[in-house]
């Protein structure tokens, strides 16, 4: 097969693309196993180094913050079940919603669509203090329901499921009704599985989006049990050198990329779907 | 009373169009009925409303003695086959034909068996651990009648099931639905449009215009005896010829010829109908026909010529007659086989 030029670019194009992606990772991959004095004198490293257990296993076990009790394992799981919980119930109520909306022919169904759709432009940086004052109020500060409960409704995944459902032939419904479906059962025997590319693609952005959350879990944990990977990012590391120790760079570097391990892993296992969901509708 | 009975029933959308006016009709047991009637003539409301897809706006609907205007679709236990087939796409054929059974808790092992039994008497057990989408047409319209037949329900309702298909399965489909309800027997209403198919398949016949029944009867009946200008126009193929004309002392005169004695007390404006089948040629005549075009199907030619002002006026003759564009023909019409309609109201009157 001839190689025509534009091919060449293109592909030129590419490979730069993927370096752009892959060189930052793996050179924070490769800082993480030198020690940080290394690093600190003679700059990032192309090389893997000796000090690779070393640091991430203190990274992981190391009691850090204030009191000396929470290691980073535990943010990761706090983290997790954050992310977790905020893409499932994203996912799950949206759907649910976006059937009301679609299947349920009630007169106010397009301006409550339009009220969903416009809490779009009011994320929750803008109602941060008011969403701290309610979950306070409800005493739910320091909980895990606290860290995920306000981030669960989803205008954009509202909007998705709803314009999918829309796609869906009346007939089958119709169909449905007449083979002894209730509501409830089409739902769960049609709706689901018809769109579980879908589901799986929702899930991967809000489990990214619940794990990248900084602000939120800020201002609501005040105990570092509920510390999440995010914020020690900041945390743990600014507060664990004291004048005269170095900055441990080396860790920093093996904190980040242990913290980038979750996402992807999720992304991986539903890549399958994730890709179907994006490019194309089952019907 | 009959086993579906439909009485003064009506239907007006929310947004005032009238769909079906006070239809009365019975349907009785194990006859199948059609429904035929071009598009956006109501058929497929009545149907619907029948399968209480729609809701009744007036009216009773009673199937087997029961009156079922507010009962919930899936408890009328009528079985319905859509136009698109509507089968569950991410199912296999099993369980869409299985899916009716599970929702009435029926048990596994009476399922399986209902379910291999449909799908034998409609060749699709080969198919059935496979989904719709790998089907061909004519395997997904069996697949929705399997679907249908498993729950052995007190109706079918075919809503325009084989407008899907290419003419020639069309053909050997709507062969295979009335097989298959001679041999299963049960009652059942199949909505088309397309003549031909009411034609064939039909017991009995309801011609549907603007949300009225025009006519009810036997195919034949219909065919032989429209009672106005609609249900003569739409059976049959090719469609009847209409002639404007005039009536005084039982003399019709139309087009430059003159019927003599009809069987009618009517004067007036008529307008004068003849099945491009019941004319022939002959010597004493009545039409004298210029053909502009000839249509051979091989059986049978179709020429289509003019009168004095009418164009497009149609005689059908055995295909080994042979015609020439540009000829003159004189036919005459058969046996007295014309239909006279008053002109302002579309009714029959002879």
């Amino acid at each position: 097969m001839k190689i025509k030029p534009l091919q060449i670019i293109a592909h030129i194009i590419l490979i730069l693309g993927v370096l752009l992606m892959v060189v930052p990772i793996w050179i924070s991959f490769a800082s993480s196993s030198h020690d940080s004095v290394t690093i600190l004198t003679e700059g990032m490293k192309f090389h893997i180094g000796d000090q690779l257990a070393r640091n991430y296993n203190e990274v992981l076990n190391e009691k850090g913050g204030w009191s000396e009790e929470v290691t980073a394992a535990k943010m990761f799981i706090n983290s997790f079940i954050m992310a977790l919980g905020i893409a499932t119930l994203k996912v799950v109520i949206s759907a649910m919603s976006a059937y009301a909306l679609v299947y349920y022919r009630f007169k106010l169904a397009v301006p409550i669509f339009w009220l969903i759709f416009i809490t779009l432009l009011v994320p929750l940086e803008v109602r941060i203090f008011p969403s701290y004052k309610i979950v306070s109020d409800l005493g739910l500060t320091n909980s895990y329901t606290g860290l995920i409960l306000p981030l669960v409704a989803s205008a954009t995944a509202t909007f998705f499921f709803r314009q999918f459902y829309k796609t869906i032939p009346d007939e089958l419904l119709e169909s449905a009704k007449l083979d002894g479906a209730n509501a409830w059962s089409f739902f769960i025997d049609f709706l689901v599985p018809l769109s579980k590319t879908m589901i799986a693609a929702m899930f991967i952005f809000m489990f990214v989006y619940g794990y990248s959350q900084y602000l939120w879990p800020l201002i609501m944990t005040t105990a570092e049990e509920y510390w999440t990977v995010v914020m020690g990012m900041k945390i743990i590391y600014t507060e664990s050198y004291e004048g005269v120790a170095l900055p441990r760079t080396a860790e920093r570097f093996a904190y980040i990329i242990l913290s980038m391990i979750p996402p992807v892993l999720v992304v991986v296992f539903l890549q399958k779907w994730f890709i179907k969901g994006l490019i194309q509708t089952e019907k | 009373m009959s086993f579906l009975d439909l009485k003064n029933v009506t239907k007006i959308y929310p947004n005032g169009t009238k769909a079906v006016h006070e239809t009365s009709l019975s349907v009785d047991e194990g006859e199948f009925m059609v429904f035929v009637g071009p598009s956006g003539c109501g058929k497929s409301t009545l149907l619907r409303m029948v399968a209480g897809l729609e809701d009744i706006t007036e009216g009773d609907i009673n199937l087997d003695g029961k009156l079922i205007n507010e009962v919930d679709p899936s408890e009328r236990d009528v079985a319905m086959v859509f136009q698109n087939y509507a089968l569950y796409p991410h199912m296999n054929v099993y369980n869409n034909l299985a899916y009716g059974l599970k929702n009435r808790g029926i048990d596994k092992e009476t399922i399986e068996q209902k379910v291999n039994d449909a799908a034998k008497l409609l060749q699709i057990s080969d198919y059935l651990q496979r989904k719709p989408s790998m089907l061909s047409g004519g395997q997904r319209q069996r697949v929705a009648m399997g679907r249908a037949i498993v729950r052995n329900p007190k109706i079918f309702l075919f809503d325009e099931p084989l407008s899907n298909l290419d003419a020639k399965l069309r053909i050997q489909m709507r062969l295979e639905i009335k097989k298959l309800q001679q041999k299963v027997g049960v009652t059942s209403i199949f909505v088309t449009h397309d003549q031909v198919e009411a034609m064939t398949l039909a017991d009995r016949l309801a011609v549907i215009n603007n949300g009225i029944i025009e006519q009810l009867g036997t195919p034949i009946e219909i065919y032989d005896n429209p009672k106005s200008l609609f249900v003569a126009g739409f059976i049959g193929s090719p469609q009847m010829n209409f002639l404007d004309g005039n009536i005084k002392n039982k003399t019709l005169s139309a087009e430059g010829f003159e019927i003599k004695d009809i069987d009618s007390d009517f004067e007036g404006e008529v307008k004068l109908g003849i099945r491009p089948e019941h004319l022939s040629q002959s010597e004493n005549s009545l039409i004298n026909l210029k053909v502009d075009l000839v249509e051979q199907l091989g059986s049978d030619n179709l020429v289509y010529g003019h009168l004095k002002d009418k164009k497009d006026f149609c005689y059908r003759c055995p295909g080994n007659l042979t015609i020439e564009k540009g000829a003159d023909l004189s036919l005459n019409i058969e046996n007295n086989k014309y239909y006279i309609f008053d002109k302002s109201t579309g009714k029959r009157v002879n």
